[in-house]
């Protein structure tokens, strides 16, 4: 009798330790969204950053990728698909990228030139039969300035921009690519290409459950050997509500949560969970509206109000999920120059700037700001903006809010401030990101005014201006950079926004997940990490 | 009885119509359209002009709801401007998600709402009425939302023995166990409200028809509990019944609330995905559909009530 539960004992220890023993190489990591649909898996996904974080790059690759192995600093280029990109030096509207040898998609078939040319079809020529609306309206959203484009040679492409344009690889890793065979063999549809994808990344999307979830296999024939993912299984699912992915992480039906309640953040850590916190390039300003006849239009206004904010306040508030802002890009960015004025929390030097600008305590600036309920990246918009209400109030500004629904204020952004849809507001609450160099003519340059482009409040200044179209004639990287520096400081100093915070993007992990280093970007490696 | 369901037939057709010119009118009050939500906010106003065109968007409103009233009379709902998929066929497959919910939701909750509301009314004033009276007006009143976060956190965080959110593996109709923990909780909160107000209608109902004479003259006539207790149902039910069609109406358009809190693939929840997108296809598909199954749903019922009480044939 002894003997034989000694020996049932002694089985269940083997077989406990046989289970604890199998390497963590073979696992699947779980994560809950925020999107509250599946993003397209057709290789451009929508659902904005989100999108391409979980149904772009995991699956597949542009000739130029995010490269994630610096975390100190922001996610600059590495090479994808093509090994190396370089100007034309005769013609400085051609950029020449060399493919790399090797690499087969998902389905089996190599990626050659001709398959190079045949996606960028797919997203530029309206007359091809793999043409694709939706992925070509995303993909020319950032890549505005493509011409045109040919293959060289079996190893070599050529794309052309309209104007010589040296943030041009910036927009390059938009463009992921997909297997054109694959699309034929599911009868040249890209919805049902969409169902069974076939790209080249470092996971191969193995399974989609309409409004349900995605399931991601390890691809073991991925190009880059140190990227061949360490999980077996990447599973993303939607979850747009807040409450719904705190469950279900301490429920353990997940593993990793996209933007966890601030206030639950605390009592995540005190019940083991971590809680990843990192700067990406994410700005949360107030785009005032600096046209004639708006309060705003007078810059002494603008820097009165930049001075005249708590921002610590406000990071205390989230918990330390965000960090000060004051300017498009953080003080330890190489684009961030060097401005001569220094935001901090200063009333008195607010006050007194209003005071010049014509305002006192019985004239205070009166300003209406369209702020939305919710929407990406646009963190806690109700009570933050309250708590920026009263900070203002005691200095001198009478905000009233313009309380919009998301989509209404995506109409706004892409309006004049003038148009109907802008509500005759005096600025916009909208989030939005720095990525890259190319960004700085899309906010602050004449040609992007609304409604034609994204500076909503019409900021211009001839120096910017001057300073920019130099930046993106220079094929010189550092003096590039110095010129776009030298363009922010300007900017910084003008106060065309109101720069509030930075969000640090917080998730939180189960204490099973490791190896997870985030990089300093919208978009995240995932081939690193191992659930235990 | 064929006349008055073709009749009734007919009127459905008309209210349909009515409900697709609404429901049209109202997202096209809402400022902006499908693609201003599906384009990244940087994309220039070049790039959303062009799509618009070749999504029909730029044309009159009579015409593209002519162009999308064609389309259903030939059987097809169109595509949804954000997935490309048919919406038929994804808003079957939301239905379907939603009527693994309703279903035992709808069961529950008439059962329960039945049996509380009976025993109530029978023992009038005494306490098994208190106790169930102050479970169907919880019922009734608990916003279910908040009833669905705090099920969610004493089951599936405290104690962890139920799933948080989600359907489970596959989705559709349970084959496991393991599924059926995952129907759990949102039956339970769905069941509620249903529970509240056919408990709260069976009671009055009931208390109305034993205060007339027939009871008591069965009673007088020999008659004995469980058959007094038929009699009354069945001169009950025509109420309650129309109360059940209603709810159910309800409970198959799926609870948006409810099916947000369990992360639930339903038709709540791609209804209010489409209101926000302004996916024009979808929401005017799922509304159609969903105003014909209340259209329907009350057909049956005042069909039933007929059968069951002959005084409403005349």
């Amino acid at each position: 009798m002894v003997l034989r539960t000694a020996c049932r004992a002694a089985a269940i220890v083997l077989l406990v330790g046989i289970a604890a023993t199998l390497p963590a190489y073979g696992q699947t990591l779980r994560i809950a969204m925020t999107a509250a649909d599946i993003p397209t898996t057709s290789g451009i996904p929508n659902n904005g950053g989100e999108g391409y974080r979980f149904l772009g790059f995991p699956a597949f690759d542009g000739l130029i990728d995010w490269d994630f192995t610096h975390p100190d600093k922001i996610a600059d280029l590495t090479p994808g698909l093509a090994t190396s990109w370089q100007i034309d030096e005769g013609d400085r509207t051609r950029w020449l990228f060399t493919l790399r040898k090797g690499v087969v998609f998902h389905d089996g078939t190599p990626m050659t030139a001709d398959a190079i040319i045949w996606n960028l079809q797919r997203l530029f020529d309206e007359k091809s039969p793999q043409y694709d609306p939706p992925a070509s309206a995303i993909v020319r959203s950032f890549v505005n300035v493509l011409d045109r484009f040919e293959k060289v040679d079996d190893e070599t492409i050529a794309i052309y921009t309209k104007v010589p344009f040296s943030f041009f690889p910036y927009m390059v890793p938009t463009m992921l690519m997909v297997s054109p065979t694959q699309w034929e063999k599911v009868g040249r549809s890209w919805v049902a290409f969409a169902k069974e994808p076939a790209g080249t990344g470092p996971f191969r999307i193995t399974k989609v459950v309409t409004g349900q979830f995605v399931e991601m296999s390890r691809n073991e024939a991925y190009w880059d050997k140190t990227r061949i993912p360490k999980l077996a299984k990447l599973v993303v699912i939607p979850m747009p509500e807040a409450t719904t992915r705190l469950s279900a992480l301490r429920a353990g039906q997940v593993d990793w949560i996209e933007v966890p309640p601030p206030d639950a953040i605390p009592s995540l850590k005190a019940a083991g969970f971590q809680i990843s916190l990192w700067p990406y390039p994410h700005t949360w300003p107030y785009l005032f509206n600096v046209s004639d006849g708006s309060v705003f239009h007078d810059r002494r206004v603008r820097q009165a109000m930049n001075f005249a904010i708590d921002r610590d306040a406000l990071v205390k508030f989230l918990n330390g999920t965000a960090k000060p802002a004051v300017g498009l890009y953080p003080p330890d960015n190489a684009y961030f120059g060097n401005p001569t004025l220094h935001y901090s929390y200063d009333p008195e030097r607010a006050k007194a700037l209003l005071k010049e600008a014509g305002y006192g305590p019985d004239h205070p600036v009166k300003a209406k700001i369209m702020i939305s309920t919710s929407g990406s990246g646009q963190m806690l918009p109700l009570p933050m903006n309250e708590i920026l209400q009263q900070q203002l109030q005691a200095v001198g500004f009478e905000l009233d809010f313009d309380v919009v629904e998301w989509g209404t204020m995506l109409i706004a952004k892409r309006s004049a401030p003038e148009a109907p849809a802008s509500h005759n507001d005096d600025a916009l609450n909208n989030s939005l990101g720095f990525s890259d160099p190319s960004v700085m003519p899309r906010y602050f340059s004449k040609a992007s005014f609304s409604p034609n482009g994204i500076n909503w409040g019409h900021y211009h200044d001839d120096r910017v201006e001057e300073l920019l179209t130099k930046a993106q004639e220079t094929f010189d990287t550092t003096e590039r950079d110095r010129l776009v520096a030298q363009a922010h400081a300007i900017v910084v100093d003008e106060a065309p926004w109101l720069f509030i915070v930075h969000d640090l993007n917080p998730r939180a992990l189960s204490p099973h997940v490791k190896g997870f280093q985030p990089a300093q970007s919208w978009y995240q490696d995932f081939t690193q990490l191992t659930v235990e | 009885m064929a006349r008055f369901i073709i009749f009734r037939l007919l009127h459905t057709v008309l209210i349909l119509f009515g409900v697709s010119i609404v429901v049209f009118g109202l997202i096209h009050l809402i400022p902006g359209n499908p693609l201003d939500i599906l384009l990244p906010p940087e994309a220039p106003k070049e790039v959303v002009d062009r799509l618009k065109v070749e999504f029909g968007f730029d044309r009159p409103l009579y015409e593209q709801y002519l162009a999308w009233l064609w389309r259903v009379l030939s059987g097809n709902l169109g595509t949804s401007v954000f997935t490309g998929l048919g919406v038929t066929h994804e808003l079957l497959n939301a239905l379907g998600n939603t009527l693994v919910l309703a279903l035992p939701a709808a069961v529950l909750g008439f059962t329960l709402g039945t049996v509380f509301g009976t025993v109530s009314a029978f023992n009038y004033g005494r306490w098994p009425d208190k106790f169930f009276s102050v479970l169907t007006i919880l019922g009734l009143s608990m916003p279910h939302y908040w009833l669905a976060i705090v099920l969610v956190v004493v089951f599936a965080v405290i104690w962890n023995i139920l799933p948080a959110a989600g359907m489970g593996s596959g989705g559709g109709w349970p084959t496991s166990w393991d599924d059926v923990r995952y129907l759990i909780l949102p039956v339970i909160t769905l069941s509620m409200i249903p529970m509240g107000v056919i408990g709260r209608m069976v009671r009055s109902t009931v208390l109305e028809i034993l205060s007339h004479e027939f009871p008591t003259a069965l009673r007088a006539k020999g008659l004995r509990g469980r058959r007094i207790l038929f009699h009354v149902l069945k001169n009950a039910a025509p109420p309650a019944l129309a109360v059940m069609g209603l709810q159910l109406g309800y409970l198959l358009g799926g609870s948006i609330l409810v099916e947000t809190v369990f992360n639930w693939p339903g038709s709540g929840q791609f209804m209010n995905l489409a209101i926000f997108r302004r996916d024009i296809p979808v929401l005017q598909g799922t509304v159609v559909v969903i105003a014909s199954f209340f259209v329907f749903i009350n057909l049956l019922v005042d069909v039933l009530q007929a059968l069951i009480d002959p005084r409403m044939r005349r």
